[in-house]
């Protein structure tokens, strides 16, 4: 077993890592930028090692200074995390020249993985289900408006070295399609240095599944099970469950195997994830595999009872998976949110600054997997994501009812956080019933607000309540304060200066 | 003690009286029944007529927020003895701030001093992990001053430019 882990990453995740290292019994390494040092993956960590300026580029993307930290620490293996550069093959293929681990699959696997049509190409051969398209670019317009209408309209254009919606394209008709392939590609070639794309066809609103696999080095591949991920906003996750309300015993085999199948037509070790679009009628089709750990992977631990994060540093170690298929059993339902630094009220823009108060939750089936800390500010310079509220319970109401009483007892103050929109989901006559596609969120958020009961009762509690602070906790009325981000502001300074200059201007 | 509160724009006549570590309330001339406890900094714990309550309380430079449950409240407590207690008119008329709505770095300014601005119209653009949130004019307006300056780190709250 390793003796030494680095954890290329900040945040949740590199705690979540440091504390599954403790639990092992192998020391733990963090790096850092200039605007982390106080982050709390460095507090808890055994060593760390400053990388550089804020700028992921030069810090937490910089695999030069992220092996010359872990050459200097004599870490024996690299943890990378979600994001940064987990799923990059260049810096596996450099874990492995300077002779470190690197937790995750081979370059070779991650390369084949990472192109959106070389990993259709593969899977086709391996008998993988795939939304009706074309497993290449398009050369041409009119090899598009063929395509296109083979497959029948609407057609998705997607770029082939994508992700996060950008290169992609609804097309309802084809007079459409030539000004919609042009700006896809160029909008390609911007974001990913390559105009690539090709067609597929438009699954309206459809569920987001995806199948969580873990394969060790000596050929055993299982499926853990699935995860609802149809909540999103913008092409990004926000609340995740596992099991998906619609998935029974034998659609979860059934798209259990394909995800081992597609695991091993990529020659594929260590955890893994493969999502699956499903229609209407519950037929599912490959969208693509992440080879990496899922932000969304507690789920899993929660109904499996594993820990993927052990498993993971095992597997990379060399040992064999402990358990085989039919000795996986979920148990109960867990549903995650996750909280974000941003204001549902401006909206959801970024809500970095200073955590003044932070009250946090506890209590049975809760489990929070978090990077802040009160007296911490959050930087502008990173991803918002601040913690997961996991709730776990014997079915999807009770893990429901925890979770909605464990965001009752949250409170982060001093920013934003997109805590009320998930009162705001559980409590959803539709999220309730199961009725979950990819497009329900904006359907959601489109409705007016009805869960903010803004009663004279409660109202008047508040004015009370103003007067016993002044009386009990004035020590506080005039504390200048708070938001200090890096401290250059503007405009700060004290409290009575900022009166006078106020009033000054009036 | 006698407080003025507004809370989401409603005004209350509060007053407060401690001995002996009972409470003795009115609000708007009514007796409330109280007890409460500082259950740490910004956290207080409220028995009105036996309900029990959890108060949080947000303070920035610029405002103050009361959490009830999980309602957010923009409250302002004034002292009617105390001279700084004139009401600050918003009619439109007189000068405007604009202020930065969170921390960020200010990645572009439109507009220069003395220009003539309309509503609405962008006047900085302030960049906050990886998104752009664009500024606007509250009013039609010339740009009085003009603080934010391209490149510069700023705080939520902080002034960026005054139109009037």
């Amino acid at each position: 077993m390793f003796k030494k882990i680095l954890i290329a990453n900040r945040g949740e995740i590199a705690v979540r890592v440091i504390r599954a290292c403790r639990e092992m019994g192998i020391q733990s390494v963090a790096v850092y930028s200039d605007v982390d040092r106080a982050a709390l993956h460095v507090r808890k960590a055994d060593e760390a090692y400053h990388l550089g300026p804020a700028a992921a580029a030069e810090s937490y993307l910089n695999i030069e200074k992220i092996l010359a930290a872990a050459k200097r620490s004599g870490a024996d293996a690299i943890h990378p995390g979600y994001g940064f550069l987990s799923e990059n093959a260049r810096f596996a293929h450099a874990c492995a020249e300077a002779g470190i681990q690197f937790v995750g699959p081979t370059a070779a696997s991650m390369e084949m993985m990472g192109s959106k049509t070389r990993a259709r190409q593969h899977m086709e051969k391996a008998g993988v289900p795939f939304v009706p398209g074309t497993s290449r670019g398009v050369e041409s317009a009119d090899e598009a408006a063929r395509v296109a209408k083979k497959i029948g309209y609407p057609v998705m254009l997607k770029a082939a070295a994508g992700g996060g919606g950008k290169g992609m394209r609804l097309v309802h008709a084809e007079e459409q399609l030539r000004s919609a392939l042009e700006s896809a590609q160029s909008e390609a070639q911007r974001s990913f240095g390559d105009d690539e794309v090709y067609i597929e066809k438009a699954i309206v609103n459809p569920r987001h599944i995806e199948m969580q696999v873990l394969a060790d080095e000596h050929g055993n591949t299982v499926y853990l099970g699935e995860r609802e991920c149809s909540i999103q906003r913008r092409h990004q996750k926000v609340l995740e469950e596992s099991p998906s309300p619609i998935v029974d015993p034998d659609m979860r085999r059934r798209m259990g195997e394909v995800a081992v199948r597609v695991a091993q037509a990529a020659g594929y070790t260590n955890a893994g994830t493969i999502e699956f679009l499903v229609d209407a009628e519950k037929n599912f089709y490959f969208l693509e595999m992440n080879t990496r750990l899922q932000v969304e992977h507690p789920v899993t631990e929660l109904t499996t009872g594993l820990d993927l994060v052990h498993l993971q540093i095992r597997i990379t170690a060399g040992e064999k998976l402990p358990f085989k298929q039919e000795d996986v059993v979920l148990r109960g339902h867990a549903i995650e949110c996750r909280i974000y630094a941003e204001d549902p009220d401006n909206n959801y823009f970024p809500s970095p600054g200073k955590i003044t108060l932070l009250l946090l939750p506890s209590g049975p089936g809760i489990r929070r997997d978090s990077g802040m800390y009160e007296g911490w500010t959050v930087p502008i310079d990173y991803d918002p994501l601040l913690a997961k509220l996991i709730g776990y319970g014997t079915d999807r109401e009770q893990a429901t009812a925890r979770l909605v009483r464990a965001l009752n007892e949250y409170f982060v103050g001093g920013i934003k956080t997109n805590i009320s929109l998930f009162r705001r989901i559980l409590n959803d006559k539709e999220f309730h019933a199961g009725k979950l596609d990819t497009g329900y969120l904006d359907r959601l958020l489109a409705r007016p607000s009805a869960d903010v009961p803004r009663d004279e009762k409660a109202a008047e509690v508040a004015a009370i309540a103003a007067g016993v602070f002044a009386v009990l906790d004035p020590a506080t009325e005039t504390r200048s304060d708070t938001n200090g981000v890096n401290g250059t502001g503007v405009e700060q300074g004290s409290h009575w200066k900022r009166i006078g200059r106020e009033e000054a201007l009036q | 003690m006698t407080y003025d509160v507004n809370i989401d724009g409603k005004n209350y006549r509060l007053e407060l009286d401690r001995a002996d570590g009972r409470w003795d309330c009115r609000l708007d001339g009514r007796d409330v029944e109280i007890d409460a406890i500082l259950a740490r900094r910004d956290v207080l714990s409220i028995l009105i007529a036996g309900k029990a309550y959890e108060i949080k309380r947000e303070r920035t430079a610029l405002d103050m927020h009361l959490w009830v449950g999980s309602v957010r409240y923009a409250a302002q407590l004034r002292d009617p003895r105390s001279l700084r207690s004139r009401a600050s008119a918003d009619d439109g008329k007189g000068p405007r701030k604009l202020l930065a709505p969170m921390p960020g770095k200010i990645v572009r300014v439109f507009v220069k001093e003395d220009a003539e601005v309309e509503a609405g119209q962008g006047v900085v653009v302030v960049e906050a992990m990886k998104m752009q949130n664009e500024i606007k004019s509250p009013k039609k307006g010339v740009v009085r001053k003009m603080i934010a300056a391209e490149g510069a780190n700023v705080n939520a709250g902080d002034v960026l430019a005054v139109v009037e």
